[in-house]
């Protein structure tokens, strides 16, 4: 059955269901709701939450329990997420699994706590210091972030990579009828772990440190390696384009869903336009811009920023058709009737 | 066909619990629901709201700025901020206890309907629960749901706290005398 949940609360529900058995956090508006409700819930389910003293903290937390083979999530927002930047890169270069939530706000700096999307650069290439990428999983309902949550904890172990879930602050706020997605048994090898053997196996050693110019080169590349069976099997995108439209508009999260129903007023004019919403960030859908029906002759991208996404969109096009850009930052929220009137501007 | 309907207030008015309450009637109704705080900074004295929108098909932008629908409006702040853009033919539920003659707004497009709403909660002995008094707005004015199906989703909130159902169904029906 359907309930009715905000979503904060609802990955949450999907994290402990998926299996989290530690969170670690630290409060930032818009996500408090994540670390107030694993701090009721999670106990429950024999798992432990602690409140860390900064976000820098939290991420190591996260470090120590990812290595010790526990299903572990942390949670924050903009400036927190760049404060755990660092714990990051040692969580790639050790090859842990973590789910790190961020539900982003207006920026830079500490900018405000209202919904924007100017952490895409932030989520797709990250602050750490290395050659690495994350996934990056953008959901644009409640439903989806519970269904991504739990397919964040499969890639993350499957993979042995840190994952993303990015939301804006409207998806952690809102609420809206979702149910707890099923569980597949996931069958991800751990033997890995630093979880104490007595002595029944050679030891396991968990570190991001390698001295060794060769040794750290074939790391790199044997992780790069990964990078590619990931790019080749977890791509997704929700392509709505369909033969005779003319514009794509292209969107991801909350936006996604203000474009929609600009597509439905542009429609009313006589204009034909598709959606294309990336779910997976990175790695980004480039092939569907290349394999846009040919009824499309222009290509709009719509971001709550001055602009992050659409470099990927020019990526994804290679100069094959004009891509033009509406956006609304510092926590402003483009209309239904913006877009359509920026879209019919274009053409 | 969405209904986009605003809910605000003082903090402390309960305006966000009766937006949950009405979009669990929805829900429950089978309809496509979605409820979405503003949570920028407000001052305090200021106004706290939700939106809802109700649909019979998958919501798209789940914001609600304008060509609202249906405000409820409990307070002066409320009004001043909301009130223009209600849709033409659209309705104003307010609160006459706090809005007074002077700040209720007259309009031509808009359907207003005054509800003595803290002063009635006040007579039923619920002083907190003037805002299931603003739910009388909705009953006298549209077809989104019932008085029963107000009963049964206070109950579903109140699982844990039975008790606390039949003063408010009590506030709404002195609402509807």
């Amino acid at each position: 059955m359907k309930i009715l949940m905000k979503g904060n609360e609802a990955i949450c529900d999907a994290a402990i269901k998926a299996g989290c058995r530690a969170f670690f956090g630290y409060p930032i508006t818009p996500q408090n709701e994540i670390p107030e409700y694993m701090a009721a819930k999670l106990a429950d389910s024999g798992g432990v939450f602690v409140q860390a003293e900064s976000e820098v903290a939290a991420i190591n937390m996260v470090y120590g329990a990812a290595a010790a083979g526990v299903r572990v999530m942390t949670s924050s927002s903009s400036p927190g997420i760049a404060l755990k930047q660092e714990g990051v890169s040692y969580l790639v270069g050790a090859d842990l699994p973590c789910v790190i939530v961020s539900v982003s706000r207006s920026g830079p700096g500490l900018g405000g706590i209202l919904p924007a999307q100017s952490d895409y650069f932030q989520a797709t290439r990250g602050g750490g210091n290395g050659d690495y990428y994350l996934p990056v999983y953008a959901p644009f309902s409640i439903q989806e972030a519970m269904n991504l949550v739990v397919k964040a904890f499969d890639v993350a172990d499957e993979y042995r990579t840190p994952v993303m879930v990015l939301l804006d602050g409207m998806l952690g706020q809102m609420m809206e009828p979702c149910m707890l997605p099923e569980i597949k048994a996931s069958n991800y090898d751990n033997s890995w772990a630093a979880n104490g053997n007595s002595g029944k196996r050679p030891r396991n050693t968990i570190t991001s440190l390698n001295l060794k110019g060769e040794g750290l080169e074939a790391m790199n590349i044997r992780r790069f390696k990964t990078y590619d069976t990931i790019k080749e099997k977890e791509i997704m995108v929700d392509n709505r384009v369909q033969d005779g439209d003319e514009v794509a508009i292209v969107a991801y999260g909350t936006p996604a869903r203000i474009a929609l129903n600009a597509i439905e007023m542009l429609k009313e004019q006589g204009i034909k336009a598709g959606l294309v919403r990336p779910v997976t960030l990175w790695p980004f859908p480039y092939d569907t811009f290349q394999n846009l029906t040919s009824s499309v002759k222009r290509v709009v991208v719509c971001e709550l920023s001055m602009g992050q996404m659409i470099d990927d969109v020019k990526i994804g096009l290679a100069g094959k058709l004009p891509v033009s850009f509406y956006g609304r930052t510092g926590g402003m929220i483009f209309e239904p009737e913006e877009v359509a009137a920026y879209v019919k501007s274009c053409i | 066909m969405a209904t986009k309907i605003i809910f605000s207030g003082f903090g402390g008015q309960g305006v966000l619990t009766l937006g949950q309450l009405v979009a669990d009637i929805a829900l429950n109704q089978g309809k496509e629901v979605t409820w979405m705080p503003s949570y920028g900074a407000e001052m305090r004295g200021g106004t706290a709201n939700c939106s809802v929108i109700i649909s019979d098909s998958v919501i798209g932008s789940p914001i609600v700025l304008n060509n609202i629908d249906i405000l409820l409006a409990m307070n002066i702040p409320s009004v001043t901020k909301f009130f223009d853009k209600i849709k033409p033919n659209g309705n104003a539920f307010i609160n006459s206890s706090i809005v007074t003659p002077n700040y209720m707004p007259t309009s031509e497009s808009v359907n207003i309907t005054a509800i003595d709403a803290s002063a009635i909660a006040q007579k039923a002995n619920n002083a907190r629960g003037a805002n299931m008094v603003m739910l009388t707005g909705f009953l006298k004015q549209t077809n989104l749901f019932t008085i029963d199906e107000i009963e049964a989703a206070l109950q579903r909130r109140f699982k844990a706290k039975p008790e606390l159902v039949r003063p408010n169904m009590d506030a709404i029906k002195l609402g509807l005398e």
